[in-house]
């Protein structure tokens, strides 16, 4: 049978379809009114949960940005962008790859902050570099940005002071490199 | 020139002759233009109609099918339509009415966020914001709703925006769409592995669907299966694309498809998907289909390869252009046709074993399988059906055996019962030379009856062939089959009178309860000139076999 038997069928295989792990998806979309609904219409019509969502402008004021992140080990990446990509208005989809990309977030946490406590915050603040941004007689306001886990652990820190508020950005991500 | 006026001539520079439709109060200027456009607009009944009768033209003439409706109410009536011409890729583009720009989010009159309601039912949608560019969207949504996955796209137009006064001059280029460039050629290194894995393949199928017909590529198709001696299935949508009268055909395959087609795929080593999406009257239980299969999958839309059933070798391509090449690549390897006689004596087991079967009527009883026969004959099996949601749907697909694409106009992915009167009349506009056939049922011709009104007022003679058993009859057969024969909802009562009913209309009516006299009566039907309908009185309690239970596997099919 000559050259069709380098292709077995027995040799064929699909390529996994669930990842495992977290995906952060930085979305090019037109800067036109109702995209982020026609993106967060699809995610919820598809059953697609998107665990963070940062949206803004970026060099270029005809096109916005969007940032998602979402869990690979419930939902198959490949095909949440193939969704994306049939919107008219998406005009390019990264899935960034941790080592390739720069992922930071941002978050503001007021902590309930009485007299014998605040030495301490205002040292962990320092340890994770974080800022004082506003300080009033029961409670302070710090500003903090770096990776999803760093901010999980400050958070963490900071609870047992009595966390009154807090509100994150969501992960935004650039790719490394030049291109 | 006034921008209700630049959307007449945006219309025309696409091509388009007809629009179904209804006006109010926020698409006056559309239709104060229409007044001076050279275009037949088909005054409709109900907007739901007018976009049914869109996708009959569309799916009739492979051309885009055009609906208008005003603002609030006749946007909203538009839904069920954008729905079904999203879930079975009908080129169509919907041009609502909108209040006042000033009035755009303060619960006006007729007020309805027409474009936020449709969001996942549609291809794209445009919200026109200034006047310049109700022409540039027309165009844009000409070109999305017909290149790539055909689909509905809707554009709003505010009434004050249409009375401003534009400059307008149509386009000199294709339209440039910078998120939208659908990938067309296939893959060619993709197309020669495929080939190369038919070519090892001892028990292959074609599967194909209604991408097929969409992309106007039965020709291509035929050249594909009969490039050898593959045996070729099809899904509801797919039927004609492949001549139902040929050796290598094995029917319709899926919940009511043929116990070979189903058997086939169960124990096929390598299917061939084309222009099919793998939907779950196809699967039925997804862990158990096709369990001995590799998966070769063509579609124009990426995301549909991989969505239900991963695809071992994915092409991503319009069918018209990668059949030819995947037939070209398999005819340069060396094959041997004989490999496949083990899997065709299997095949020609199964259909001796298991034909599409009925059980004779009694006397004078009227089968709706035999009706489905009596209208292939009465028409030479050459008209263009048109059908309604339900058993009927499946009787034809099984029975009337098409030969040709687009003779087969159903709604497949959304089941719309009420769709096959208008899109009767939109087939019938879209071809006026061919004969136009409405196999309805009783449950669904009365959700759009209203439109024999239209078929008379515009003189469109379709033909409506009633198959009335006097009950939801798909409903029943499952409350008889899985619910224990509790009865809810299911019977229709005496009420109406069809024949009174479309006398009423304007139209003819006849009434058939004698198998003996079915021929006649259908031929005086076709043989009136204008609008007809031909009350059959089929058994009542039939149901329709063979059948996969729903959640089940092809190889639990009963009946």
């Amino acid at each position: 049978m000559g050259a069709a038997d380098m292709v077995r069928l027995e040799d064929l295989h699909v390529s996994r379809t669930l990842s495992g792990r977290k995906h952060v998806l930085s979305i090019l979309v037109e800067n036109r009114p109702g995209v982020l609904a026609r993106v967060s219409g699809l995610f919820s019509r598809r059953g697609f949960n998107i665990d963070t969502l940062a949206v803004g402008p970026t060099e270029d004021p005809a096109i916005s940005r969007i940032t998602l992140t979402l869990d690979g080990a419930v939902h198959p990446i490949d095909q949440v962008t193939k969704q994306l990509h049939k919107l008219i208005n998406v005009l390019k989809i990264r899935d960034m790859e941790p080592d390739d990309s720069v992922a930071r977030e941002m978050a503001l946490f007021k902590v309930s902050a009485a007299v014998e406590n605040r030495a301490e915050i205002v040292q962990f603040a320092e340890i994770f570099r974080a800022k004082i941004v506003d300080v009033s007689r029961r409670a302070l306001i710090v500003e903090v940005t770096g990776s999803h886990d760093k901010i999980e652990a400050f958070e963490s820190m900071l609870r047992p002071h009595g966390l009154l508020e807090m509100v994150r950005t969501g992960e935004v991500a650039l790719a490394r490199g030049g291109d | 020139m006034r921008a209700a006026d630049a959307l007449m001539e945006s219309l025309k520079h696409e091509g388009v002759d007809h629009i179904f439709g209804i006006p109010g109060g926020a698409n006056l200027p559309t239709y104060d233009a229409l007044v001076d456009a050279d275009l037949r607009h088909v005054q409709v009944m109900h907007e739901q109609a007018g976009g049914h009768a869109a996708e009959g033209y569309a799916h009739a003439s492979g051309k885009v099918g055009v609906a208008f409706g005003t603002s609030g109410p006749g946007a909203t009536n538009l839904v069920t339509a954008i729905a079904d011409a999203m879930m079975d890729s009908v080129p169509t583009v919907f041009i609502t009415g909108q209040v006042r720009t000033e009035l755009i989010g303060t619960d006006g009159f007729q007020e309805a966020d027409i474009v936020g309601v449709t969001l996942p039912i549609v291809k794209h949608s445009l919200l026109c914001t200034e006047a310049d560019h109700i022409p540039q969207y027309i165009h844009e949504a000409f070109h999305i709703a017909s290149t790539g996955r055909p689909g509905p796209v809707l554009v709003d137009v505010p009434t004050d925006l249409s009375k401003e006064e534009i400059e307008y001059s149509p386009p000199t280029g294709p339209v440039e769409l910078p998120g939208y460039r659908p990938n067309l050629e296939g893959n060619s290194k993709q197309i020669r592995i495929a080939a190369k894995a038919v070519a090892n393949a001892r028990r292959p199928i074609v599967y194909s669907g209604g991408g097929v017909v969409n992309a106007n590529a039965s020709e291509e198709l035929r050249e594909f299966v009969t490039c050898d001696n593959f045996p070729i299935t099809s899904t509801l949508m797919g039927l004609g694309a492949f001549p139902a009268d040929h050796p290598q055909w094995l029917g319709m395959l899926g919940m009511h498809g043929t116990r070979t087609a189903n058997y086939g795929m169960d124990e096929a080593d390598l299917i061939i998907a084309i222009g099919a999406r793998f939907d779950d009257r196809i699967t039925g239980k997804l862990s158990e289909f096709a369990p001995n299969a590799k998966f070769i999958h063509i579609d124009i839309d990426p995301a549909e390869i991989s969505k239900n059933v991963p695809a071992h070798i994915p092409i991503v391509g319009d069918a018209k252009r990668v059949l030819p090449k995947l037939t070209r690549e398999y005819r340069s390897l060396q094959t041997d046709t004989a490999r496949l006689e083990g899997w065709w004596s299997r095949i020609k087991a199964w259909q001796d074993e298991y034909p599409l079967t009925y059980e004779p009527g009694t006397e004078g009883e009227i089968k709706p399988q035999f009706m489905v026969e009596m209208m292939h004959k009465v028409t030479g099996g050459d008209a263009i059906i048109t059908s309604d949601v339900g058993q009927h749907q499946m009787w034809a697909a099984q029975y009337y055996g098409f030969n040709k694409p687009r003779r087969w106009i159903n709604s497949g992915g959304l089941g719309t019962m009420g769709f096959g009167l208008p899109s009767a009349i939109g087939a019938k506009v879209a071809c006026p030379d061919e004969e136009v056939v409405c196999l309805a049922g009783d449950g669904s011709l009365i959700m759009n009856i209203q439109e024999l009104a239209t078929a008379v007022n515009q003189d469109v003679p379709v033909k409506i062939f009633l198959q009335n058993n006097g009950y939801m009859g798909m409903v029943r057969q499952w409350q008889e089959l899985f619910w224990d024969e509790r009865y809810s909802g299911v019977e229709n009562g005496p009420s109406p009178d069809w024949v009174k009913l479309a006398e009423a209309f304007g139209a003819k009516g006849l009434r058939c309860d004698d198998s003996a006299d079915l021929e006649e009566m259908m031929e005086a039907t076709i043989a009136h000139d204008g609008p007809a309908l031909l009350d059959v009185r089929t058994s009542p309690r039939e149901n329709c076999y063979p059948m996969i239970p729903a959640g089940n596997a092809a190889r639990d099919m009963v009946g």
